[in-house]
């Protein structure tokens, strides 16, 4: 029990590096743009192909991985400059139907290119191992995604509270029309922050890859888990991403592993057992909604 | 010259007729199927129009809306499985489940603002979608079948497609004439000087979260019904019904159909539902499509497809903006 405790604990707080990678995007894009983007989880997605498509050309992880990163970029830009520029004015229920409409478009493109069966993705040769963590084996590579996840997670505070650009960022999202009057060049602001947005996601479309199938709507599911740590933590806050990221990461894992066990030694097996999954997917929407009726925006409100 | 409001009824007096004879006409062309794709369009028609009081009356971008659609559908089927043999007992459950539901999402829902209040209605309806993924016992993941239809009574057989095409017809109209009278009421002013001026409403004495949360109760009853002819049309009911892309689907109709317009949920229905039907027999990605188009009439033609129209019009002379008066 005690190693099994420890073992989902770390893929926990895996997981919650890569939720924070890909909520760190979005809230940027949320707090400085004040721009709803469903079609965030489709970057993701859009990542983790390239990453498959190169990788099995070239037959190299890390090749797949370079590659994978500027060509994501790249259709991150020109959706911006298409499309989402022209909708940042416009109200909230704009944003949503439009990305919603994108979220279609992408998910159908990807079986267009590349047929509808799922790519896969295989773990670097080199990090295929585990290492001997304590008393318990773990696998190397989810240790090499959570040690460059925080890597990434420490240059994005640096780059948002140390340099010109950060202080332009939050600026921007502080009071949007002092900047302009104090000569930010706002629109191509906004098109640079979409664009580092959408690399950190497909940064975690690439890590999550070899873990999941990488198919058509495999971002869906991780963009609403990405929404709920982003208004966990506050929108437009990046520490609060990291904050929520963590919370949604280990409650999920625990939630799913540990409450079924939990409940089984007051209930009988069957009850149990449906009730503690069903439970355990609920609870970090459960946290989520507790936390907005406490604190209505977030626990690290960006603009306070 | 008729009057817009009598021109109105004398739509909805031949929309009626016409939706009324349909059967005749499908079963004399030969194809019976279209019956059945009528009854969606007519299903959803009323969702989408419940949607359409919160969206466009209300103004309140909520993205849980499938839920309440889906626990009618879930309170009908349960009722049905544990024996219940009578409509009129199934319908009730199933508007009372929608009903609460939707009064306790918006309760929670309406404490936060902006982009929160569409995470927090969209989580709250993942939490539904979860629940019934969860319950092995209705199903779980591979959803729960309705053995019957309950008996309607009367001497009808409810079993009887052509009594049951009857039975939504009725439901519709009768929805949607609740859905004229309340947005031409004090109640439906009320609710869209809400929208446009929350403090200026606060400021002369209006509790205005009081109209939200019941605008959301009343769509959540008008849903709940609504699920509940989806479960005994289908005699099956799965949790992808209340999963957040269906919300997703239910916002697309009332964009296409013109938010906080009367008709605008009737129309987007159809057209939605149509364009599925035609598109998914030619080709198999039709999605892209549906996106494409999606994203057209939003980023042209913020009213929908009525709007388009309008669009054009606009040119000739100046339109005259009934929704939304000063």
């Amino acid at each position: 029990m005690g190693t099994l405790l420890l073992e989902q604990t770390l893929n926990g707080l895996q997981f919650s590096v890569t939720l924070f990678l890909i909520a760190a995007g979005l809230t940027l894009v949320f707090g400085v743009m004040n721009f709803v983007n469903l079609a965030h989880g489709s970057l993701f997605m859009v990542g983790a192909y390239f990453a498959a498509w190169f990788a099995g050309m070239s037959g190299s992880f890390w090749i797949g991985l370079l590659c994978a990163l500027p060509a994501t970029a790249l259709v991150g830009l020109v959706v911006e400059v298409l499309v989402l520029r022209r909708l940042y004015a416009k109200d909230h229920m704009v944003h949503v139907l439009a990305t919603f409409a994108l979220i279609l478009i992408f998910n159908d493109l990807v079986r267009i290119v590349w047929g509808p069966l799922p790519l896969p993705l295989d773990l670097p040769s080199g990090l295929a191992g585990a290492i001997q963590l304590g008393p318990v084996p773990y696998s190397s590579f989810r240790l090499v995604i959570m040690l460059s996840g925080v890597l990434v997670g420490l240059l994005l505070w640096l780059l948002v509270t140390r340099t010109r650009m950060g202080m332009w960022v939050r600026a921007g999202a502080n009071n949007r029309e002092m900047a302009i009057a104090m000569g930010v060049n706002v629109k191509w602001l906004y098109t640079a922050v979409f664009t580092f947005g959408t690399v950190l996601s497909a940064l975690a479309g690439v890590m999550l890859g070899p873990f999941v199938a990488v198919e058509s709507g495999m971002g869906d599911g991780v963009l609403i888990l990405a929404f709920v740590v982003v208004v966990i933590g506050g929108i437009g806050s990046v520490l609060g991403a990291a904050a929520g990221a963590l919370i949604v990461g280990v409650v999920d894992t625990l939630g799913r592993t540990a409450l079924p066990a939990l409940l089984s030694a007051a209930l009988p097996p069957t009850i149990a057992t449906s009730l503690g999954s069903a439970l355990g997917s609920m609870m970090i929407y459960l946290v989520m909604v507790v936390v907005l009726f406490w604190r209505p925006s977030g626990l690290f409100p960006a603009n306070s | 010259m008729l009057t817009k409001k009598s021109q109105s009824a004398l739509v909805w007096i031949v929309l009626f007729v016409a939706l009324a004879c349909f059967p005749w006409l499908a079963t004399w062309a030969g194809q019976d199927f279209y019956i059945g794709v009528v009854i969606r369009i007519m299903i959803f028609a009323i969702v989408a129009s419940s949607l359409n009081l919160i969206l466009g009356y209300g103004g309140m971008v909520s993205f849980g809306h499938a839920a309440f659609f889906g626990l009618g559908a879930y309170a009908a089927s349960i009722a049905v499985v544990h024996g219940a043999n009578n409509v009129w007992l199934v319908w009730t459950l199933a508007a009372v489940v929608g009903g609460i539901s939707a009064l306790a999402v918006g309760f929670v829902a309406t404490r936060t603002r902006g982009a929160y209040f569409i995470m927090i209605t969209l989580a709250m309806g993942q939490l539904f979608y979860f629940l019934f993924v969860g319950l092995r016992q209705y199903g779980g993941d591979d959803g729960l079948r309705m053995p019957t239809r309950p008996a309607l009574g009367f001497g009808l057989d409810i079993a009887s497609e052509s009594v049951f095409y009857a039975v939504v017809l009725i439901w519709t109209f009768l929805m949607h004439l609740l859905l004229a009278r309340l947005v031409r009421s004090r109640f439906g002013l009320a609710l869209e000087a809400v929208r446009e001026n929350e403090s200026r409403m606060g400021a002369i004495g209006y509790s205005t979260r009081q109209y939200r949360v019941i605008a959301f109760a009343v769509a959540g009853v008008m849903a709940g019904v609504a699920g509940a002819l989806l479960a005994m049309h289908n005699q099956f009911v799965s949790p992808k019904m209340l999963h957040w892309s269906q919300s997703g689907t239910l916002m697309i109709m009332v964009a296409l159909g013109g938010m906080g317009r009367l008709h605008g949920g009737f129309l987007g229905a159809a057209v939605f539902l149509l364009l599925e039907e035609v598109l998914s027999s030619y080709f198999s990605y039709w999605h892209i499509f549906v996106g494409a188009i999606l994203l057209l009439v939003v980023m042209v033609s913020p009213d929908g497809l009525a709007g388009l129209g309008r669009l054009f019009k606009r040119k000739a002379a100046t339109p005259v903006d009934e929704g939304h008066a000063p």
